[in-house]
């Protein structure tokens, strides 16, 4: 069995600053990540490995510094990892990004792709679906557990806002994962011995059959116009009360804020 | 042609083994190490986890069941180990250092796939044997008797202070083939904990690292197979020396860990503790003094890390190990001590960690070679 997983390197924060001339994400200094949805969707992709034999290859599109999250994969069991990189590539947004990967993947052989539902610093959930939709495949997202999965089928758990929808799906198929799906392992000391001894595959533009303009920062349809960080326009109140009422009070102005309903 | 002269990086496989001990130590390691402590329990379920990870083999090959790093990455994972927790750092180190190390460097191969290979692969865990209650510093002077009878080596005696005693599948045992000829008379050996005529005495209740478990070993008429017979007879005493040349690297790493730890607890300790209308990190007082503890923890790892790059380069380190000890292990009772200090009475309660860092501290200026051998050692090469 092929598994594709799909992951990219984020910064490790949720509070991202943002440079107010440019309207673009401060990445500088900040220590990245590997994205935890995409992380635990690996971790899935190991454990199938683990259990039934597979070979399980690491897609990641970005700068040519992603290479050390791909090495980290190798370390944690990674069987091969290709890093799609070229300044044309640069600035897409998620329908630029899918058609890529999209293309990329045309050129492999695979049973299962594993996206993570969303990444931490964009967070839009549409890099997985849209890549399924332009292989033409079918698609479960939002999974948090796998039943089964053979040649033929997988049966998943798929997370809605109350409950699980039990769902089946011939292969080949994609499904989006996410973090709490798994807990990812460890690195090894033997992986991270090796890591630096296999390959990292780099796909350019060149390397793959696509129109250019569908591509990159000028075939992204998404124009970011303005980017800003919410001002805060009160100060907060200080009161000093005995906890009765300091009670009464929180549960008040929760009302007043329409948080919660009476 | 020239080399590129000093390099002070750690290369890209050390430094992502430096990430995966940290994260480690700090998730599996730290949430267990006051417990431990407190309880005085051995903690095997990190022996498993560290197993399971390929931390008890780290600088052996493949082929030995180890996990084909270097002796540096070792060093790092004791050091990250002991940030959090000392006693898992010891474990690992004596295990590594006193037990694979000499299977390593003197075993034969038949030695090394009985032996070393489980021992790697953390499926068995390793001790060392050389002092006993007449010798300590003075090592030499080993009452321990092994007298050859056909095929096997007959034992008697026992050791003391051993860690990992109790615990641990594998021993390496010193011991008199030869008494009239003092330190060309001891030989080294291979002992298995089940093998007759081997038994645990006392179990020491100690100041610090009390997680780890440091046992009295008793040699009744234990036949050790002639095989077991680790590098020549009467060649035992050198190569105590230089595992334990071997072993000091390790346990500096070990007090570099406890005094990064201990400081790193107060650097958050005296940015939160408000004295006087201020946080005490805003008092001069406090600052000279975290300033010129990193300083001082700073040399030691450097010092340690110099002695790991020598042996990694197969370059004489005996000298610089003892340097690298001696100084790490006072940087070590400095550091912690001051951090105590700098707590306040708290840092003298079990509520916060580097009480019982300041307890772990102390061992490093002793055990391996307290600081007057690390000492002599130094001057001894100096003044020759």
């Amino acid at each position: 069995m092929n598994i594709l997983v799909l992951l990219k390197q984020v910064p490790d924060t949720t509070e991202m600053q943002i440079d107010k001339e440019t309207g673009t994400l401060i990445r500088t200094g900040v220590p990245t990540i590997t994205n935890p949805d995409d992380l635990a969707g690996f971790e899935m992709a190991l454990r199938i490995k683990d259990e039934k034999g597979a070979k399980v290859t690491c897609i990641t599109m970005g700068p040519p510094q992603a290479k050390n999250m791909l090495r980290e994969l190798y370390a944690m069991g990674a069987d091969e990892c290709i890093l799609v990189s070229d300044p044309k590539f640069g600035g897409a947004d998620t329908w630029a990004t899918s058609n890529t990967l999209a293309a990329v993947i045309n050129q492999l052989d695979y049973d299962l792709i594993i996206a993570g539902r969303q990444a931490i610093d964009g967070d839009t959930a549409q890099v997985g679906p849209q890549t399924a939709e332009k292989l033409g495949i079918p698609q479960i997202t939002y999974v948090d557990g796998i039943l089964e999965i053979n040649d033929e089928k997988i049966r998943v758990k798929k997370a809605l806002e109350n409950s699980y929808e039990i769902l089946e799906c011939p292969l080949p198929c994609l499904i989006t994962t996410l973090s709490t799906i798994a807990t990812p392992r460890y690195m090894s000391v033997k992986g991270i011995s090796h890591a630096f001894d296999k390959d990292i595959k780099v796909v350019t533009f060149n390397d793959i059959d696509i129109d250019p303009s569908i591509i990159g920062l000028k075939g992204s349809p998404t124009k970011v116009k303005k980017t800003f960080t919410k001002e805060a326009h009160k100060n907060s109140d200080v009161l000093e009360l005995d906890p009765k009422t300091t009670a009464r009070k929180i549960v008040e102005t929760l009302i007043d804020f329409k948080f919660i309903g009476k | 042609m020239l080399n590129n002269g000093m390099n002070f990086d750690l290369n890209e496989k050390q430094t992502l083994m430096r990430k995966l001990f940290r994260e480690f130590a700090e998730k599996e390691v730290k949430p267990l190490a006051a417990e431990i402590d407190e309880e005085e329990r051995f903690p095997i379920e990190n022996v498993r986890k560290m197993s399971e990870l390929g931390m008890m083999g780290i600088p052996f090959e493949s082929k030995y069941g180890g996990s084909d790093g270097d002796n540096l990455s070792y060093i790092l994972a004791v050091e990250e180990l002991s940030k959090v927790c000392a006693t898992t750092g010891v474990i690992l180190s004596a295990h590594t250092s006193l037990c694979c190390n000499p299977i390593y460097a003197y075993g034969t191969d038949e030695q090394k796939m009985k032996y070393l290979v489980p021992l790697a692969k953390g499926e068995k865990l390793g001790a060392f044997g050389l002092t006993e209650p007449n010798a300590g510093s003075d090592a030499a002077m080993q009452q321990t008797t092994a007298i050859k009878e056909g095929d096997y080596y007959k034992i008697n005696g026992s050791k003391i202070f051993i860690t990992n005693g109790g615990y641990a599948d594998i021993y390496i045992i010193f011991a008199m083939t030869d008494k009239q000829k003092g330190t060309r008379g001891i030989s080294a050996f291979i002992v298995e904990k089940d093998m007759d005529g081997f038994s645990i005495g006392k179990i020491e209740k100690k100041l610090g690292i009390h997680g780890s478990s440091t046992a009295e070993l008793i040699f009744k008429d234990l036949y050790v197979p002639k095989e077991n017979l680790l590098g020549q007879e009467g060649k035992g005493f050198g190569i105590a020396m230089s595992t334990l040349d071997g072993g000091r690297i390790g346990i500096a790493a070990q007090a570099v860990g406890i005094a990064q730890g201990a400081l790193n607890e107060t650097i958050k300790y005296v940015k939160e503790r408000k004295q006087f209308g201020r946080p005490i990190s805003a008092f001069q007082n406090t600052q000279f003094i975290i300033a010129d503890l990193q300083t001082k923890i700073d040399a030691a790892r450097l010092l340690v890390y110099r002695a790991a790059y020598l042996k990694d380069t197969n370059q004489s380190y005996t000298t610089e190990a003892a340097m690298a000890k001696l100084f790490a292990a006072e940087v070590a009772m400095e550091t912690t001590t001051k951090a105590v200090q700098l707590h306040g009475g708290y840092g003298y309660t079990r509520d916060y960690p580097v009480e019982r860092m300041f307890r772990d501290a102390k061992i490093t200026e002793i055990y391996e070679g307290t600081s007057e051998i690390q000492r002599l050692v130094i001057s001894n090469k100096l003044l020759k």
